[in-house]
């Protein structure tokens, strides 16, 4: 299809340069590096003839442009002949709207410093961004509890709903499993010393204080707190939230804060729930496995196992929510404008809420074992 | 003539940019008021910042006699009832049917019976040229103009005497378009709104506007009314009305 030639003559004073053919995006490379790589410009004088050119397109007339410029900078005489009005046209159009003031900027230079600073700032701000909104928060709580009437019933029940009672399936299939897991991988250890019986003690104290709340906790946080994100950032590109803080309705007040509420409500109920069928779990393996039967295993569940267990585990629930709800609905109020950042958002919602719960259930650890509780 | 909107020496920066450099304008009573200029020069800024939604960091804008940079969290609760806004795309709450979203205001702030929002659901409905029949409909069943009439009669639900619409015509066809050219100033005349609006539609600015400002360059380069325009020396001014003036 390169059906343009170019040719280079040469008489005493003057360099001819003879381009034939189409002149367009495909095929001027070729004669970039013949110019390029000619020496043979040593005359003062540069004809480009243009006489036989069929066609020219902008790229090839910038081609000829920076041609032309490049040998005016080394004092050559340049002259083109062209007599076709489209291709003078062309060459006019190129010259006067080619840009030589800006140049378009690359991206900025990936220097480790900088990348550090930046990324510490970026994450400052975003912490910042969090205490800020945490500060709403509050505020708004003691603005619209001042008055009981300000309390959105009909939302939090609707949330209770959505996060609680349909999340009792799960929460309690899961904890079967977990129990029934414990159960039988312990159980196998058990056995070897024949201490059948202790097998109450350890699923009793693990379940009920750290295994129950962790694993709602783990499975709210995948299913209301990514859930929260998505609803909230969705409600914000669609500038439903703009729409609702100009009629006056505080998303704080119809969104958040019934969401926080119902959460909290519902954690401990569903730990309850978790530590119900996590101990059902184990007690069929110890009945399976360890001929531990059902009255014997309440019996000495009855005896060993302190209440204070349960009622940590159920103490925990609270926090863990206001948690997972806090950073689901931070993380929705920060999309921004764009889809990807509800992928964005909500992946990081979700990593960010089970961290805090561990983190917070470390320290809850700590603080009752240090208080002997 | 009142004035009702009076923006003061408003600069705002966006990180490192500067969007506005000090404006000045201010907006009668009554009138219909266009922010005009190239994209991106902070005309739906502005608006937002007019609303509410974006705090100003520099200078002060005065609404209905209250200043937005010392308001309460009280006052701006009353400030918010008594104007409507218009959002581009409605921003109708997609949780709700189109009856529901007019009705919310009104629940949520009054304390009239269910059968008397009804009513006033279906007059504001009939007012911006919807169909009663169709307001069980969800905003994701309806067309986009539909959400624009219905995102109006919520603007409209508590009777603001000031009503913002950001775009109003964009995204419509021509003759939806110019049907709601009709529609805001027969409102206008009937309600007795006074109305401020964001637009790119030459047509829709000619036929609707009484007065704009024309952003450019983070300043405010021309205040007044359409037939004065064509003096100014702005080049968004000849570039973009030019044809028209001619």
């Amino acid at each position: 299809m390169s059906n343009s030639s170019l040719n280079i003559s040469q008489t005493q004073n003057k360099l001819t340069l003879n381009f034939s053919g189409e002149l367009t995006l495909f095929t001027f490379t070729a004669h970039q590096k013949t110019v390029d790589s000619s020496t043979l410009f040593n005359s003062q004088e540069v004809e480009i003839n243009l006489e036989n050119l069929s066609y020219l397109d902008t790229a090839g007339a910038l081609f000829l442009d920076s041609l032309y410029e490049n040998l005016s900078k080394k004092s050559h005489t340049v002259l083109f002949i062209a007599s076709n009005q489209e291709i003078t046209e062309t060459l006019n159009l190129v010259k006067n709207k080619k840009d030589n003031t800006a140049e378009i900027k690359t991206q900025d230079e990936k220097d480790v410093i900088s990348l550090i600073g930046k990324f510490t700032y970026k994450n400052y701000i975003g912490f910042l961004s969090f205490i800020a909104f945490l500060g709403e928060l509050f505020a708004t709580k003691m603005h619209y509890l001042k008055s009981i009437r300000n309390i959105r019933y009909k939302e939090i029940a609707f949330e209770i709903n959505e996060s609680g009672v349909k999340a009792i399936g799960i929460i309690a299939l899961t904890s079967f499993l977990i129990g029934l897991v414990v159960a039988y991988q312990s159980a196998y250890q058990l056995k070897i010393y024949g201490a059948n019986i202790f097998i109450v003690d350890m699923l009793g104290i693990s379940i009920l204080r750290e295994l129950s709340p962790l694993i709602t906790a783990i499975v709210i946080a995948g299913r209301s707190g990514s859930a929260f994100t998505a609803q909230i950032g969705a409600m914000k590109i669609t500038e439903e939230l703009d729409a609702m803080r100009t009629m006056g309705f505080s998303p704080y007040r119809f969104l958040v804060l019934p969401r926080i509420i119902a959460l909290m409500i519902t954690m401990p109920i569903l730990i309850f729930i978790s530590d119900i069928s996590a101990i059902i779990g184990g007690m069929l393996v110890a009945n399976l496995d360890l001929k531990i039967t059902t009255e014997l295993f309440i019996d000495r569940f009855n005896e060993v196992v302190a209440a204070k267990h349960f009622f940590i585990g159920i103490l925990k629930g609270p926090f863990f929510a206001f948690l997972i709800a806090t950073i689901g609905i931070y993380r929705g109020l920060m999309v921004k404008n764009d889809t990807q950042s509800i992928g964005f958002n909500t992946t990081k919602s979700v990593v960010e809420s089970i961290f805090a719960v561990i983190v917070c259930d470390a320290i809850f650890s700590i603080m009752f074992t240090n208080l002997g509780i | 003539m009142k004035k009702i909107i009076q923006v003061q020496n408003v600069k705002t920066i966006f990180e490192d940019k500067i969007v506005h450099d000090g404006l000045n304008l201010s907006i009668n009573e009554g009138e219909i008021y266009g922010l005009l200029g190239p994209s991106g020069c902070g005309k739906t800024t502005l608006l937002r910042e007019m609303v509410m939604l974006q705090n100003i960091h520099y200078g002060d804008i005065d609404i209905l006699g209250h200043s937005l940079s010392s308001i309460s969290v009280d006052e701006a609760q009353g400030l918010r009832k008594k104007w409507g806004v218009l959002f581009q795309a409605g921003a109708l709450f997609s949780s709700l049917s189109i009856a529901e979203n007019i009705a919310l205001p009104l629940k949520e702030y009054t304390d009239l019976s269910q059968k008397m929002i009804n009513e006033i659901v279906k007059f504001k409905i009939n007012i911006v040229g919807l169909k009663v029949e169709d307001a069980h409909l969800y905003p994701s069943q309806i067309s986009g103009g539909m959400k624009k009439k219905a995102g109006l009669a919520r603007a409209l639900a508590m009777d603001p005497k000031l009503l913002f619409l950001d775009e109003p015509t964009s995204g419509l066809d021509p003759i939806s378009a110019r049907d709601f050219d009709a529609l805001i100033l027969e409102l206008r005349s009937l309600l007795g709104l006074s109305i401020v609006m964001v637009s790119h539609d030459l047509q829709s600015i000619y036929d609707t506007l009484d007065r704009v400002a024309i952003i450019d360059e983070k300043k405010i380069v021309y205040e007044g009314n359409l037939a004065n325009m064509k003096e100014s020396d702005s080049s968004f001014i000849k570039t973009f009305f030019g044809k028209y003036n001619e």
